[in-house]
């Protein structure tokens, strides 16, 4: 396969990026589009240019460090699947392919495709947490039963990668999806219940001061989510937030 | 030998945690907030340990290199963590997973770290629990278990396939609780360059931001280096692409003693390579085994055939099929150990039947599982005389039930359709057991370091059992590292903070940017992948799943040109001062290149065979058990503690005799 | 503990949106069913005596201030979220493929919103001044009541204002199509079972709406009533 590649290179955070255009040839079906990336770094290196910097580490879809906005779409064309599994027999011969970073405001470009997520970090430091000490001296894990749908709906958020995808899908740039998927997971167990409201309040201020944009239920995020992470989870942490609103003192 | 004293407590092995605990000295609240603690690494074991540490009131400075600490490499795990609860009330107890893991780790870990781990196990569930871990439940609303890895009771507890994940996500959370509340400082982006020793005692590390690439100075009362594996040493392995040993092996070059480098742990169920552009391995779940049969075909022109594309597996009948683990293997059958499953693989690979294109890959089938699930479905269904279709069809509803994620990965990424071809697997590397010496208080020799989880070398012994690594991270941060490493710094309640500006930071921060220095102004003209890719195919074909004499002389010999050629040639682009992922490539894989020389050595000095160190020469040769692992527990039942002798390639070995007095050595047999 | 006030939080703003979005559409629902009464086609009497009751009642007139006070909050909060949303993004994407993942009304809520806001100042400017402000005539023998329906009948006399209407309520339609389920989202109203429900409901009452609207300057224009 033959393809033209449209990247956007940025030599650092406060530099002026531009697309730049990439030829790549020899590019096999069975690479992942990752790989087709690292063939054309190599590439560059060895012609003494500066390879394309982006975000990969465990290329099986879990870790969430990969990003890239490809061809319009958050992870590229393909439901359920990170850029890393991502497979090149998904494109055509003579395909071009805008490639580029996740943009928003909360996450900042640090060069090239590399964006800085840190703000998820702070939501999560917020209020992402159940506050229980380390001890070897908990209740037994059994002590509290939990309904069976429960757990599953709270595994259903909790394998949320953070990858920001929703974000960069979002037309407004919203991190719903994100904060709704840890607020949904803990307030769906009873070890979460008892710092629900205090949870819910504290991550939506954190997201709000982070410069993420409001959600308007387009449901972009549940569509492009690489864990298809529902829009249920979103409406679970309005549920939350307006309870919590209402009855604070 | 003195400087490998374990530490172990006296007494009976099942008191012993509980006697040193009673006897470890704390450090008051009002001290703690004084000292300060330098956690590398935030997956299970790190992740944990900052945590639980940051609660007690130490100030902490957890680093990694990833962007965020919740992408530790602990979140790829799938199947599971092991713990000794016995909710199932199948006979399982502390001493049988204890045994389990001593025998499954061919009797060359230390008893009494099993034993603490296997007894801390129950806390670990709790804890997590507690947490707020989302795991699998039964429908009475009490958390459910699975079998794994050939024991004989169900005692993993697990969250979907995503088990690793949800674990490192509840470490995470506790973590972020702590960073909120300004108990732990969060350095991400930043990796680790060097261990600073001030008087014999580790005081510090040199980082490097990754952003800004500049060269830190941070200070601690203790180290603790959690920084995980080095299988990435082979270029192609199941590791995420930053995995490394550079913290580890920083610290082996200030001093601290490397464990047992030469044990690998093969995983046989991976997809095969598909190209030279390949750059990681994709583990397909163990529990695949558990359904599918392993074949190859049984007449060489067979395979040949379907190397070069003119037949698939489907052409092949069922009486030229070799289902070679069922047949060396008759107790066992596709269920044989990690270990063993792989190398059978190899070996047919070897001779010459591989079923792929690069000849290196075997069959794992589902044909049979189908038509008998489908049969036992028209039953439950009363579907009478079910045409042919129907059958398969039911049959692989159900296997789509239990594997559907992992049949839709394979398909996604081989682009094959595994209900209809048999899906293709070969072994990878996954695991590391060796790793930094650690005493019972996971201390390595250099005061000060500690080292936790895949890191160090402490409790799988040659082979690691499924479904333990998760167990031993979360012991080692949770409930170990904040007893032991309390009794060390009970003495540095006066200390007073560390001071950065001393010659023994100097020196240290002189190295590293000499050689950052030496790697950008290098102008080779070959990108480190290269060399990279060319140490792990070394390491594989002659470290790997089998190793000789011979071989290993010659790896050595290779090794030592590659690392002679990398520093002559690499071509590192950029500049060192932004962020430069060539430049993160390049120093680790210089350290690789040291490594890889160890790795060899220590295959070399071990003539026997145990767990993933099989050295073809130590094999029973004739007898029921031809062809299988040939332990020698009268010359070999040590631990190989390397001590760095100021330049690779030399290195004294120190042995730490390992005593065994609860579990009886026997062969592993699988017939 | 949150600190955001009562409207600080995003999260607030969409209750906001979503209460008097639900709210307006309500007052939709009653503005509908009376203009309907044309279609008795008895001249515009039944309109009349109803738009007259509207137009007096104290209760009515009470329930029009906070009708204005509800538009007023939902244009102004959709205002802020909408510049808000704008400096989300401030780079903005070379290629988006936005028809992979939401319909083009769904993320043009601003657009159309601000297309029914022009609209609705026109449709004032035709029916609200007159009768509030600038006066109309009476009907005959009436005094005191005014003659709406007559108002109409002039207003669409010409085919420009008859094509805007049609437009403004094609606007409508859209606006409420996604406006609708959105608004139950909002609040937190979510369930797998309901879902389809509230979908379909939507999805009809945009329909109705906005094909009642259409047909009355339609239906007036080319003389379908006597």
């Amino acid at each position: 396969m033959k393809l033209t590649l449209k990247v956007w290179r940025q030599a650092g955070p406060k530099a002026q990026g531009k697309i730049v255009d990439y030829p790549v040839s020899d590019v096999s079906e069975d690479m992942s589009f990752l790989e087709m990336l690292d063939v054309l770094n190599d590439d560059l290196v060895r012609k003494g240019d500066e390879p394309i910097a982006f975000d990969h580490d465990c290329r099986e879809g879990i870790c969430g460090t990969c990003s890239l906005f490809i061809n319009g779409e958050a992870h590229g064309p393909g439901r359920g699947i990170t850029t890393c599994q991502l497979h090149m027999r998904k494109f055509k011969d003579g395909d071009t392919i805008y490639v580029e970073p996740w943009r928003a405001k909360g996450f900042p470009v640090i060069k090239d495709l590399v964006t800085n997520r840190s703000s998820f970090d702070r939501i999560q430091a917020a209020g992402g947490f159940v506050s229980v000490n380390t001890s070897g001296n908990l209740v037994d894990g059994n002590a509290v039963p939990i309904p069976k749908q429960d757990a599953d709906k709270a595994m259903d958020a909790a394998a949320c990668i953070g990858c920001g995808a929703c974000v960069a899908t979002c037309p407004n740039g919203s991190a719903m999806l994100f904060v709704a998927a840890k607020v949904s997971q803990f307030s769906l167990l009873p070890q979460g219940r008892p710092e629900a409201k205090r949870r819910a309040l504290a991550m939506v201020e954190q997201m709000d001061k982070e410069g993420f944009g409001n959600c308007s239920n387009t449901g972009a995020c549940e569509i492009e989510c690489p864990k298809e992470i529902s829009l249920e989870h979103i409406a679970r942490l309005n549920r939350e937030y307006l309870v919590a609103t209402v009855t604070k003192e | 030998m003195s400087k490998l004293d374990s530490k172990i407590p006296p007494g009976p092995i099942d008191k012993k945690w509980t006697y040193h605990k009673g006897h470890a000295r704390i450090v008051n609240p009002a001290n703690k907030r004084r000292i300060d603690i330098i956690v590398v690494g935030t997956g299970l074991a790190g992740g944990a340990a900052a945590a639980s540490l940051a609660e007690q009131g130490y100030s902490v400075k957890a680093f990694c290199y990833q962007d965020s600490a919740r992408r530790a490499h602990s979140i790829a795990a799938q199947g599971g963590i092991n713990a000794a609860k016995n909710y199932m009330n199948d006979g399982d107890s502390v001493y049988r997973l204890f045994y389990d893991t001593v025998k499954g780790g061919d009797y060359r870990a230390r008893e009494a770290n099993v034993y603490r781990l296997a007894e801390v196990s129950t806390n670990i569930i709790d804890q997590c629990v507690a947490q707020g871990v989302p795991f699998a439940r039964d429908y009475g609303g009490l958390l459910d278990n699975r079998s794994f890895g050939g024991v004989q009771v169900s005692r993993t507890f697990y969250a979907r396939g995503q088990t690793g994940q949800q674990l490192l996500l509840g470490a995470y959370s506790a973590l972020m609780r702590q960073v909120g509340k300004g108990t732990v400082e969060m350095y991400d982006r930043h990796e680790m360059m060097d261990v600073v020793v001030v008087d014999g005692k580790a005081r510090g590390i040199i980082a490097r931001d990754m952003v800004t690439g500049e060269i830190e100075r941070h200070s601690a009362h203790a180290v603790l280096l959690c920084t995980g594996g080095y299988g990435n040493v082979f270029f192609l392995s199941t590791n995420a692409m930053g995995c490394n040993v550079t913290a580890a092996w920083k610290a082996h070059k200030r001093g601290a003693y490397f464990g047992n480098p030469c044990y690998t742990q093969i995983h046989p169920t991976c997809i095969p390579v598909s190209g030279h552009h390949q750059s990681k391995l994709t583990l397909m779940s163990e529990s695949l085994r558990n359904d599918g049969r392993i074949w190859v075909p049984a007449k060489l022109e067979d395979a040949k055939a379907i190397q070069e594309g003119r037949k698939s597996g489907k052409d092949i009948p069922e009486a030229d099929r070799d289902y070679y683990l069922e047949r060396r293997y008759p107790a066992f059958g596709n269920l044989v150990p990690r270990d063993v499953a792989s190398r059978a693989a190899k070996e047919r690979c070897d001779a010459g039947f591989g079923v792929n294109k690069t000849g290196e890959a075997v069959y794992l089938d589902f044909a049979a599982a189908i038509e008998r699930y489908g049969k036992t479905q028209a039953n439950v269904l009363k579907i009478d005389k079910p045409s042919k279709e129907k059958l398969r069809e039911l049959g692989e509803g159900i296997i789509k039930e239990k594997y559907g994620n992992l049949f839709d990965m394979y398909e996604n990424i081989v682009g094959e359709n595994p209900y209809k071809e048999p899906m293709m697997i070969y072994p990878a590397v996954h695991y590391t057991m060796g790793g930094l010496w650690v005493d019972y208080n996971l201390q390595t020799t250099v005061p000060g370091l500690f080292c936790l989880g895949e890191a160090n070398f402490s409790d799988h012994g040659a082979n690691r059992l499924g479904a333990s690594a998760l167990m031993q991270g979360l012991a080692d941060g949770y409930f170990v590292i904040p007893y032991t490493v309390g009794d060390y710094l009970a003495d540095d309640i006066r200390t007073g903070p560390i001071k950065t500006d001393t010659p023994e930071f100097d020196e240290a921060e002189k190295v590293v940017k000499g050689r950052i220095d030496h790697l950008m102004n290098n102008k080779g003209t070959k990108p480190v992948d290269d060399f990279h890719r060319a140490l792990g195919k070394v390491m594989w074909d002659k470290c790997g799943m089998a190793r000789n004499e011979k071989g290993l002389k010659e790896a050595i010999q290779e090794i030592r040109k590659i690392r002679e050629e990398f520093w002559r040639d690499v071509r590192v682009p950029g500049k060192s001062g932004e962020l430069n992922q060539e430049l993160e490539k390049a120093c680790r894989v210089a350290d690789f290149l040291e490594l890889g020389e160890l790795m060899c050595m220590d295959a070399l000095d071990r003539n026997e065979s145990c767990g993933g160190h099989f050295r073809e020469e130590y094999q029973e040769m004739d007898g029921p058990q031809k062809g299988e692992a040939k332990r020698d527990d009268v010359n070999y039942a040590y631990v190989s503690a390397w001590e760095w002798l100021g330049e690779a390639g030399k290195a004294q070995l120190h042995k730490e005799t390992l005593t065994f007095e609860e579990v009886k050595l026997t062969q592993r047999s699988y017939k | 503990m949150a600190r955001q006030g009562l409207f600080g939080s995003s999260l607030v703003k969409k209750f906001w949106m979503a209460l008097t979005g639900l709210f307006l559409i309500s007052f939709l629902v009653v503005h509908a069913a009376i203009n309907a009464q044309i279609f008795w086609n008895d001249g515009g009497v039944t309109f009349n005596k109803w738009a007259h009751f509207m137009g007096t009642n104290v209760l009515i007139r009470t329930a029009e201030i906070v009708l204005f006070l509800g538009l007023i909050a939902h244009i102004v909060d959709g205002l802020m979220l909408w510049s808000q949303n704008r400096t989300a993004r401030p780079v903005k994407y070379a290629a988006e493929k936005g028809s992979a993942n939401r319909t083009w009304y769904s993320a043009s809520m601003g657009i159309l919103g601000t297309l029914l806001l022009l609209f609705l100042i026109m449709h004032l400017w035709h029916f609200w001044v007159p009768s509030r402000i600038t006066g109309l005539d009476e009907i005959a023998g009436m005094p005191g009541h005014h003659d709406l329906y007559i108002e109409m009948v002039r207003v669409f006399e010409s085919p420009v204002p008859v094509v805007l209407y049609v437009l403004g309520c094609i606007s409508l339609y859209w606006h409420l199509l996604h406006g609708f389920a959105s608004a139950f989202q909002s609040l937190g109203i979510n369930h797998k079972r309901y879902n389809p429900i509230i979908k379909m409901t939507g999805a009809a009452f945009s329909a109705v709406i906005s094909l009642l609207f259409i047909s009355m300057p339609l239906a007036i224009h080319f003389k379908l009533l006597s």
